[in-house]
C-alpha cells in the first residue's frame, strides 16, 4: 500500500461563529433561523454611506478563545479589508484580519491511541460572516439571505503538525470542547457555526520540505473532515506512485459520492488586496481587559480531566471522555451533589447514557436528564430501595422525562420489596409450583437455582430485593 | 417699517433672518419660496442642482411657521434654506453622487450630517451637483451635467462641491454642505467666491457619506461668510457613536470666537505654496491678505513643509486605493443600476460597473486596484502612507512656531470648461495646495481674498487639529476688514 511510504502533512483553518447577540459591525441580531434578509439593516447589507462599529463583545470573546488556545494576545489589533466579489458579500469587502491577529502562537494538546500530541495554533483571528446563498433549482437565479453576514467568526489557523486524519479529527474535538468551555459559541457544525477547512500534503518519510497541498474545502461533518482527508491522502499517494505530481489547487469534498473534485488551480487563486480598513481605528489591548478575560475562562477540558483522575480515581479514559462536553462534565459534578460515588456515577453516564445517545443518535443537550437524577438514583440503589434492574428503567425515564428518581418509582410502583414475609410466600409458592427444579438442586444442580430466582423476580414483577431473594430462597432449599 | 420688495439670500445674515422671522416680518414659507424661486431663474444656466425637493421643503417650511407661530425654542439654523452635496445620503430624496450608477438610488436612512441639520432646523431644498462620487476638480465628471461658475458661466466652479459653492455663490441657498477629500469644498469655494470650511478629520461624522477616501472624507459647510460657517459648523459637528473615526471631543462654542481680534497671532507662509505654477495674480492678492493680517496685529514669515512635492503622487495612490475598495460595493445586486439580461454573475458585475460608472471614476478605481495588487501594495500603498506620515510630521512641527498656515487656496482661479479635461495630471495639479492639508487631517477655510481679472481669488487658512476656532476667528477678522465677499455675481 502506497501509503506506508509517505508521510501525510495537514493543517486545519477552523472557523468558528461567536454567539454574540448583536452582529460584529452593527446591532443587528444573530440569532439563527430567521425569516431570510429580516436580520438586516443598511450597515450589514452595504448601503451606501454606512460605517461600521466593532462590537466590543465579539473582541472580547476572540480575546478569549484565543486565551484558551494558549496564544499570545496582541497589545495592538487592527482590522483589514479583504476585497472580491461575490453576492454574498455585500460590500465586496470582508473585514478581517491580515497582519495584526488577536491572537498567534498558541497550541492545543491532542490524545491519538493513548498518546498526547501537541498542535501548533498559528493564529486566531476575528472577522465578519459572509451571507448565505440559495441556488434556485434549474440554475436561473441565486437568492440571498444576508441574516448571516457580520456574524462574528474567529478563525483558527494550525500549524502544519497534524499527521493523520485521526489526528485532524481529535484536533476538531478538542477546540469544540474548549470553544464550548469558554462558552463563546454554539460549535454546531449542522448550523454552520463551526466550519472546517484542510490544507493536506504527502512527503516521503524523512523528508524535510513539505509536498505540494490542496485545500480541502465543504467538509459539513467532523467525520466528513476525516472522509475527506483520507480520500485525499489517497489520491495523493497514487498520483506520486504513478510518478504523476500533486497540482496545488482547491478541492472540494462531495460527501455523497465520497470523493473530492477540483475548484480551482493556484494561477486562479483571488488577490484579495488587503489593507487597513480606515473606517475603523486600531483596537488597543491592555493588561487590565487582558485580565478580566483571562478570569472568565473556566477549569478547560485537559484541567479538568487531569482533576477527574486525581480526584475521583477514574481513568483517565473515562475522566477524557467525560470531560470532552462540558455540559456532560458538568452533569455528572451535578450528580455527585447528591451522591459521593463518583465511579457509580461516571459508570452509568459512560455505559447507559452514552449508549443511549449512541443508540438514538442524540447529542447529550437533547435528553432530560439532571444531575440530581442520576446521583438520587445512585442513592436509592444504594439504600436498596430500589435494584440495579430496577435503576436501568428508571434511568430511561429520567433521559426521557427529566423527573426525579423517586417520583418515577412510586409513580410507576418500582419500588424494592424487601419485606421477608412477603418475600417468602411468593419464595414458597415458587418451590411448591416448580418441584422438579427443586430436586435437580438438591441432587448437586447448582444452576437450577437461577431458574427458581427468575420465576420469584417473575412473579414480583422484578421489585423483589435480589439478596433477600437469594438468602431466603437458600435457606428455604437447604432447611 | 419699508422692507425691501425683492428678498435675495445674498444679503442676509443669519441674526437679521432670525429677528425678522421673530418679529413676523418674515416667514420660513418666504424664505423657501425665494430659495426655490432663485433656483427656478438660474439653475438651467448654473446647473447646480441634481435634484430638487420643493414638496419637502414647503411642508417643513410650513411647520417651521406653525412653530414659529406657536412660541418655543428655534434651532440653530431654524428656517434657513439649504442645500446637501448628493453624496450624503437623505432618507427618502434621491442620492446619486452625481453618478448614472445611482440613478434611481433612494436611500432608506439619513446621513448623521443631515439629521443634525433637520435638528438645527434647516429646510433642504434639494441635492447638489458634484463630480461623480467626489472624483474630480471641475465638476465636468457629473454625469448628468456640469456645473458652471456663476461669475463666468464659461468657467468650471471648482470640484468636487462645485454644485455646494455654486448654490451659495448664485444666491440659490443660504447655505450649502460640501464634502472634501483633498480640496473639494476649499477649491470651489476659491474658484467661487464663497466660504469653504474643511474641519479637521473626524469633526464631522462621515456616517451616511458615501465614501470616496474614507480617511480623507470631511464633510463642511459652504456659506457666503466666516460667520454662516461658525453657526453651520455648530450645528452639525461632534462625537458620532456611528463613526467609529469620529473624534470624542468637546466642541466648542465657535461663533463666540468670532472676537475679530487676531493680534498676537503667529502666522506661517509656506514657500511651497507661492512658489512654482502659481499664478502671479493669485500669489499677489495672497500677500496683500498677509498685509491685512500684518494690520491688523497679526505677524507672518516665511516656513518651508518641505514634503510638499510629494502630497498630490501620495494622495492619488491613497485615495485611489480606498475607492477602489469603497467602490466595489456598486456590483449591480442590491442596489443602484444593473445590467440588463447578464449572462451570468461575472457578466452582471462587468457591465454593471462598465455601464454605471464615467470615465474619471473607472480611472481612479483601476490605479487603487493596482496600487493594492500583491507585489505593488509595498511600492505604492505602504509608501504613500509614509509620505503621509512625512506631510503630517511637516505640518506637526510648523504649528510648534505658528497658529496658524496660511497660503493660497488654489494656485489658480477658476478654469474654463474643457480646458483641461484632456489632461488628467494638470488636473489633479490643482489640488496641490489643498491636497497636503487633507492627508495630515487639519482644519482649513477658504475665505475670499479678492479677484483676478473678474475672478474670485481664495486666501486658504490652516489651523491645528480641532482648532478651528482659531481658523474662523482669523478668517472673520480678516473678512470683516474687507469687502470681498460681499461681491456677487451678475449672473441674470
Amino acid at each position: 500500500m502506497s501509503l506506508t511510504k509517505y508521510e501525510t502533512v495537514i493543517g486545519l483553518e477552523v472557523h468558528v461563529e461567536l454567539h454574540t447577540k448583536s452582529k460584529i459591525f452593527c446591532g443587528c441580531s444573530t440569532s439563527f433561523g430567521a425569516a431570510p434578509n429580516s436580520h438586516t439593516c443598511p450597515i450589514c447589507l452595504g448601503h451606501p454611506g454606512v460605517l461600521p462599529v466593532l462590537n466590543r463583545q465579539a473582541v472580547e470573546y476572540a480575546m478569549k478563545a484565543a486565551m484558551a488556545l494558549n496564544c499570545e494576545i496582541a497589545e495592538w489589533s487592527k482590522f483589514d479589508r479583504k476585497n472580491y466579489f461575490y453576492p454574498d458579500s455585500p460590500k465586496a469587502y470582508q473585514i478581517s484580519q491580515y497582519d495584526q491577529p488577536i491572537g498567534q502562537n498558541g497550541w492545543i494538546d491532542i490524545e491519538v491511541d493513548g498518546k498526547t500530541k501537541r498542535i501548533g495554533i498559528t493564529r486566531l483571528h476575528l472577522e465578519e460572516d459572509a451571507g448565505k446563498l440559495t441556488h434556485v433549482e434549474g440554475g436561473y437565479a441565486s437568492l440571498v439571505d444576508f441574516n448571516r453576514v457580520g456574524t462574528p467568526l474567529v478563525e483558527i489557523v494550525s500549524e502544519p503538525d497534524i499527521r493523520s486524519p485521526e489526528e485532524a479529527k481529535a484536533y476538531l474535538e478538542k477546540l469544540k470542547a474548549i470553544m464550548q468551555y469558554c462558552d463563546v459559541s454554539d460549535v454546531r457544525m449542522e448550523q454552520g457555526s463551526l466550519r472546517c477547512d484542510a490544507n493536506i500534503s504527502l512527503r516521503p518519510y524523512g523528508q524535510k520540505e513539505f509536498g505540494t497541498k490542496a485545500e480541502l474545502k465543504n467538509m459539513n461533518s467532523f467525520r466528513g473532515v476525516q472522509r475527506g482527508l483520507e480520500y485525499e491522502q489517497m489520491r495523493q499517494a497514487d498520483v506520486l506512485e504513478s510518478g504523476g505530481k500533486v497540482v496545488q489547487e482547491t478541492r472540494r469534498w462531495d460527501e455523497n459520492q465520497g470523493k473530492t473534485f477540483s475548484m480551482r488551480s493556484k494561477e486562479e487563486a483571488h488577490d484579495y488586496r488587503y489593507f487597513p480598513d480606515p473606517d475603523l481605528v486600531r483596537v488597543h489591548i491592555g493588561e487590565e481587559w487582558k485580565t478580566r478575560v483571562r478570569a472568565t475562562i473556566p477549569e478547560l477540558p485537559d484541567a479538568r480531566q487531569a482533576r477527574y483522575v486525581e480526584e475521583y480515581g477514574l481513568s483517565s479514559y473515562d475522566a477524557g471522555v467525560l470531560t470532552a462536553s462540558m455540559k456532560l462534565a458538568d452533569f455528572f459534578e451535578d450528580s455527585l451533589k447528591y451522591t459521593s460515588d463518583a465511579k457509580a456515577s461516571a459508570n452509568w453516564i459512560m455505559g447507559e447514557l452514552l449508549a443511549y445517545l449512541n443508540a438514538n443518535n442524540l447529542e447529550f443537550e437533547d435528553v432530560k436528564i439532571t444531575g440530581q437524577g442520576l446521583g438520587e438514583m445512585i442513592q436509592l440503589i444504594e439504600k436498596g430501595t430500589i435494584s440495579t434492574k430496577i435503576a436501568k428503567t428508571v434511568f430511561k425515564s429520567m433521559l426521557e422525562t427529566g423527573k426525579l428518581p423517586q417520583q418515577i418509582v412510586e409513580e410507576q410502583g418500582l419500588v424494592q420489596i424487601s419485606d421477608e414475609g412477603a418475600i417468602l410466600s411468593v419464595v414458597d409458592a415458587v418451590i411448591a409450583a416448580n418441584p422438579q427444579s427443586v430436586e435437580d438442586f438438591r441432587g448437586g444442580k447448582e444452576k437450577a437455582i437461577g431458574f427458581l430466582v427468575g420465576q420469584i423476580m417473575r412473579e414480583t414483577k422484578g421489585k423483589a430485593n435480589p439478596g433477600l431473594v437469594n438468602k431466603l430462597l437458600m435457606e428455604r432449599l437447604k432447611g | 417699517m419699508k422692507e425691501e420688495p425683492v428678498l435675495s439670500l445674498f444679503d442676509l445674515r443669519l441674526s437679521d433672518v432670525h429677528d425678522r422671522l421673530a418679529r413676523k416680518e418674515l416667514s420660513v414659507s418666504e424664505l423657501t419660496e425665494t430659495s426655490l424661486k432663485r433656483i427656478a431663474e438660474t439653475d438651467g444656466k448654473i446647473g447646480a442642482f441634481l435634484t430638487l425637493d420643493e414638496e419637502g421643503a414647503r411642508q417643513t417650511a410650513k411647520a417651521l411657521d406653525e412653530q414659529l407661530a406657536a412660541g418655543g425654542e428655534r434651532g440653530l439654523l431654524f428656517g434657513l434654506p439649504a442645500g446637501i452635496k448628493d453624496n450624503m445620503v437623505t432618507e427618502g430624496l434621491r442620492t446619486t453622487c452625481a453618478s448614472r450608477f445611482l440613478d434611481n438610488h433612494i436611500p432608506i436612512y439619513d446621513a448623521t450630517a443631515v439629521r443634525k441639520l433637520r435638528s438645527a432646523q434647516a429646510v433642504t431644498v434639494g441635492k447638489l451637483n458634484m463630480d461623480e462620487f467626489a472624483m474630480g476638480g471641475s465638476n465636468e465628471n457629473s454625469a448628468y451635467q456640469p456645473v458652471r461658475n456663476p461669475w463666468d458661466l464659461s468657467r468650471v466652479p471648482g470640484g468636487s462641491s462645485g454644485g455646494s459653492a455654486a448654490a451659495v455663490a448664485a444666491g440659490q441657498a443660504y447655505f450649502t454642505l460640501g464634502s472634501d477629500t483633498g480640496g473639494s469644498i476649499r477649491q470651489p469655494a476659491a474658484y467661487c467666491g464663497v466660504v469653504g470650511l474643511k474641519p479637521t478629520y473626524g469633526l464631522v461624522s462621515r456616517f451616511g457619506l458615501v465614501a470616496f477616501a474614507s480617511s480623507l472624507d470631511q464633510i463642511g459647510p459652504v456659506t457666503k461668510n466666516v460667520e454662516d460657517a461658525a453657526f453651520v459648523l455648530q450645528a452639525i459637528a461632534g462625537h458620532d457613536p456611528m463613526d467609529s473615526t469620529s473624534a470624542d471631543v468637546d466642541i466648542p462654542d465657535y461663533t463666540a470666537a468670532l472676537s475679530g481680534d487676531v493680534r498676537g497671532l503667529r502666522i506661517g507662509v509656506p514657500k511651497e505654496y507661492l512658489g512654482q505654477g502659481v499664478d502671479p495674480r493669485v500669489k499677489e492678492r495672497v500677500l496683500e491678505a498677509l498685509g491685512q493680517f500684518e494690520s491688523l496685529g497679526a505677524a507672518w514669515e516665511e516656513v518651508s513643509l518641505p514634503h510638499t512635492e510629494y502630497a498630490v503622487a501620495a494622495y492619488y495612490l491613497l485615495a485611489s486605493s480606498e475607492a477602489s475598495s469603497n467602490l466595489a460595493r456598486f456590483d449591480g445586486v442590491r442596489y443602484g443600476v444593473r445590467a440588463e439580461n447578464p449572462d451570468n454573475l461575472m457578466d452582471l458585475y462587468r457591465r454593471s460597473r462598465s455601464e454605471g460608472f464615467g470615465p474619471e471614476v473607472k480611472r481612479r478605481i483601476m490605479l487603487g486596484t493596482y496600487a493594492l495588487s500583491s507585489g505593488y501594495y509595498d511600492a505604492y500603498y505602504l509608501k504613500a502612507q509614509k509620505v503621509r506620515t512625512l506631510i503630517k510630521r511637516d505640518f506637526d512641527q510648523a504649528f510648534e512656531k505658528y497658529d496658524l498656515i496660511v497660503g493660497p487656496t488654489a494656485p489658480t482661479p477658476a478654469f474654463k470648461l474643457g480646458e483641461q479635461v484632456g489632461d488628467p495630471l494638470q488636473m489633479y495639479m490643482n489640488d496641490i495646495l489643498t491636497i497636503p492639508v487633507s492627508l495630515a487631517g487639519v482644519p482649513a477655510i477658504s475665505v475670499p481674498c479678492g479677484f483676478a481679472d473678474g475672478l474670485p481669488v481664495g486666501l486658504q487658512i490652516i489651523g491645528k487639529p480641532f482648532d478651528e476656532t482659531t481658523v474662523l476667528r482669523a478668517a472673520h477678522a480678516y473678512e470683516s476688514a474687507t469687502d470681498h465677499h460681499t461681491r456677487r455675481p451678475a449672473l441674470s
